[in-house]
């Protein structure tokens, strides 16, 4: 059956509207300005609205915006709160803790000059500039998945409206467009189902070192004003996750911000290898920590979410360009993982696809053509020194654990300037890092209080998540056997654990199991599609404007 | 003839609603809003009387600050031919809005006025029928279906007791119910061709309005928790349960 679509053509194409796609668009018109041409440029976001899908901690270093926007002050940019200290503590038990003194915290970790934010509200202030500069921007609608002709990508269709959950239509379908354009710039976050087909079908990945990820899950509170100290950072590592050891890694941070609210989140790295554990649940116990806890008690949780992030840095990075479009972003995985940072580095990426993007149609070429200039663009930028110089944080972790690989890492920055004349490889995929389930020992999580911690429905509800339900299941599963006939034996099914959402159950009684997945409850984190050891789980756009609605995420 | 549609943009109703920590009102900073669902069913009422040849022109009506363009370019994207966006920020209270509306409704010399039967931010479901009293005209409130001919409409509105079907002259007020129709999804055509479609900016003098001040809120606070509820092994432990109550 052939479906009739509209089609609309544009000079430039933008594939999300998180900071990588924002920037770039913004400086699509800022060039065309500058040449006194026009470029005509087109974003769409498959969130309700732009940053309702952004997570991020965060922690914001303005380099890229003070090279976007040099007076984002005047304009009225969310940058309201300047970072006043620095804390980071290695958490020894559940109640024990010291903290590191500040002349051994690695450069990268210093954060005078940063900025505590929402991304999400920094997102709807760049929104606003790039509409403002004539950039077509249109939230609600998912890129469903690249058009390739003759291999060359020319653009993107938009996912269907008014499918039902057997795949008929209803009688309000409303088929997607096509969106054209001469390059097309793809900037979906950490993980993108459009960036994981376009790095398998033109083999983009097969010089660079597996990808890594990890899981990570924030929460806002209002907390009592007294304890509030605006602008105070704190950063952990070690319990309820490794210290010492690298069978469960990742780091832990908690931001005062404005209005009295302060954000709490942990991350776990995916590489973790007891099926048993749950990030869900190790957040929640961590936020009982005394250091933690001396803020949160008597407070109030507004919001939580979780999202995937990329962790690889510049090992890790694929090839950025393919015939007629870039990935640009965490699409591509620029992040700085010693900095725990992505937001600068994303947005400087995109500004530089941006800049060669414009130069090309600017030069007058047809598109379709390999940007080039970008990948030259960007290993003659600060952005390429600043990953080159963070390479090896991930994999001294991975190697030697917080505590030790921390301790390398802090030679290496500090007294090497970041640049050790060897650079350290970590080949494992995230998804065969799991040990069987018989080899595992269970973790009992401690039962929420409902003050400080909380299960995963009411968790869920904060994320004001909501999906049309009468449509196909956007989580598609391979071979639909494996769950029950595989994972269940050999690992316990770890879907049920590492979903942060609760989409994953497994129900019924002996031999009358079976899988269900709870698709509205999807908060678009991408851990699913990277973590099951199997790979059987493909995350797929669901209809366009689904998802979470995050605020001041 | 022409119809007027009011929609108003509220918090989304997928947003879990915060009280501002002072009780003064609501977080609405941040946070997403669209179009009231309530107004959305007008919108979609009047574009299928449209596509019925009832009515000929669909102007689009709104009150608030800047950001009340996203509302006005949905209403033009269900297929409003035009566009009017009443520039005053802050809180409106349902008689300065109704007011407006009149004052519009007169201006345009509109044969009917569509709009939800209520917000779902404060649920004041007043604006419609202030509106007709206003103006003296007929009021037809919580439409479950529509008939347009010519100098009357036939309504059909839920009651507690069934559905009741009016008949009233025009021009005249409609307000609209949930059964009345599923409002479509917005075409990615449909809302590149809005941005192109007019949108006129006026104002309370413009229109010789002046703001109502009748409605204070003094407080605005969060439903109290529930409290646990008991487990009851058998039937007699429920009745013992219940009783002990006063339920029973």
């Amino acid at each position: 059956m052939t479906v009739e679509r509209d089609v609309m053509e544009y000079d430039v194409l933008v594939v999300g509207g998180g900071p990588a796609g924002l920037s770039a668009a913004i400086r699509l018109k800022q060039k065309a300005a500058e040449a006194g041409k026009e470029i005509n440029v087109c974003l769409v976001e498959k969130g309700s609205e732009i940053g309702a899908h952004i997570l991020s901690g965060a922690v914001f270093e303005p380099r890229a915006l003070n090279e976007l926007i040099p007076d984002w002050k005047e304009k009225g940019a969310p940058l309201n709160v300047p970072v006043a200290g620095d804390d980071i503590y290695f958490f020894r038990s559940a109640t024990a803790a010291f903290k590191m003194p500040g002349l051994f915290v690695p450069k990268p970790m210093h954060n005078e000059g940063n900025y505590v934010v929402s991304l999400g509200n920094v997102c709807r202030w760049l929104g606003q500039q790039a509409e403002a500069l004539g950039v077509e921007i249109y939230p609600g609608f998912a890129a469903q998945h690249p058009i390739v002709e003759d291999g060359v990508v020319k653009g993107v269709q938009i996912g269907d409206m008014g499918i039902s959950h057997k795949g008929e239509h209803k009688p309000d379908y409303a088929p997607g467009m096509e969106l054209r354009a001469k390059y097309t710039l793809f900037a979906e976050g950490c993980r993108g189902h459009l960036g994981k087909q376009l790095i398998e079908q033109y083999g983009l990945a097969k010089d660079a070192d597996p990808q890594h990820y990890g899981i990570g899950i924030k929460e806002v509170w209002t907390i009592d004003p007294a304890k509030h100290k605006s602008g105070l950072v704190v950063h952990g590592a070690g319990w309820p996750l490794d210290l010492l050891g690298t069978d469960a890694m990742g780091g832990a941070f908690l931001y005062h911000f404005e209005n009295n609210q302060v954000v709490v989140g942990l991350i776990v790295d995916l590489s973790y290898t007891n099926p048993y554990l749950s990030p869900f649940d190790e957040f929640q116990r961590f936020k009982h920590h005394p250091v933690i806890a001396q803020y949160l008690e008597g407070g109030t949780r507004t919001s939580y979410g979780a999202r995937a992030l990329v962790k690889g840095g510049l090992n890790s990075l694929p090839k950025l360009t393919f015939p007629g479009g870039v990935l640009i972003g965490d699409d591509a995985g620029t992040l700085n993982y010693a900095k725990i940072k992505g937001s600068h580095t994303a947005m400087k990426s995109g500004m530089l696809a941006a800049e060669a993007a414009a130069e090309a149609v600017l030069a007058g070429r047809e598109g379709g053509d390999e940007l080039t200039a970008y990948s030259d663009k960007f290993k003659a930028s600060w952005l390429y020194d600043e990953l080159y110089k963070s390479r090896n944080f991930g994999v001294f972790l991975h190697k030697f654990g917080a505590l030790i690989g921390g301790a390398i890492n802090y030679l290496e920055q500090n007294w090497f300037g970041g640049k050790f004349p060897w650079t350290f490889h970590d080949l494992k995929l995230d998804h065969q890092s799991l040990k069987l389930a018989k080899d595992s020992q269970k973790i009992e999580y401690p039962k929420p209080d409902g003050k400080l911690s909380f299960d995963k429905l009411s968790s869920v509800f904060l994320s004001s998540t909501n999906h049309e339900e009468d449509q196909p299941v956007h989580l598609v599963l391979k071979d639909k056997s494996i769950p029950i006939a595989k994972n269940l034996p050999m690992y316990a099914e770890p879907a049920q654990r590492y979903c942060p959402a609760g989409v994953y159950e497994v129900i019924g009684e002996g031999d009358d199991k079976r899988f269900q997945i709870n698709a509205q409850n999807c908060v678009h984190c991408k851990t699913c599609d990277i973590k099951d050891p199997a790979q059987n789980i493909n995350w797929v756009a669901p209809e366009g404007g689904g998802g979470p609605n995050y605020a001041n995420m | 003839m022409k119809a007027l549609v009011s929609v108003k943009r509220v918090v989304d109703y997928n947003v879990r609603i915060q009280v501002k920590s002072d009780g003064s009102g609501v977080v609405t900073d941040g946070v997403k809003h669209s179009m009231n669902p309530f107004d959305e069913i007008a919108m979609e009422e009047a574009v299928r009387q449209k596509e019925k040849g009832k009515i000929t022109e669909i102007v689009a009506i709104t009150i608030g600050g800047d950001k009340n363009e996203e509302t006005l370019r949905s209403a033009l994207a269900f297929g409003a031919d035009r566009a009017i966006h009443i520039k005053e920020a802050g809180d409106v209270q349902p008689l300065t809005a109704a007011k407006a509306f009149a004052a519009v409704m007169k201006k345009e010399g509109a044969q009917v006025l569509f709009t939800g039967k209520q917000a779902i931010d404060d649920d004041a479901n007043q604006t419609g029928q202030m509106v007709a009293s206003l103006l003296d005209i007929a009021q037809a409130t919580f439409a479950s279906k529509v008939e347009l001919d010519g100098a009357k409409a036939t309504v059909t509105r839920e009651v507690d007791a069934g559905l009741e079907t009016l008949e009233v002259d025009l021009p005249a007020v409609i307000t609209t119910d949930l059964r009345l129709n599923e409002p479509r999804y917005l075409k990615l055509p449909d809302i590149m061709k809005a941005k192109k479609k007019p949108i006129e900016t006026v104002s309370f003098a413009d229109l010789g309005v002046t703001a109502a001040a009748g409605l204070k809120t003094t407080k605005t606070a969060a439903p109290a928790g529930r409290s646990k509820g008991v487990m009851v092994k058998t039937t007699d432990e429920l009745i013992a349960a219940l009783k002990g109550k006063g339920l029973l």
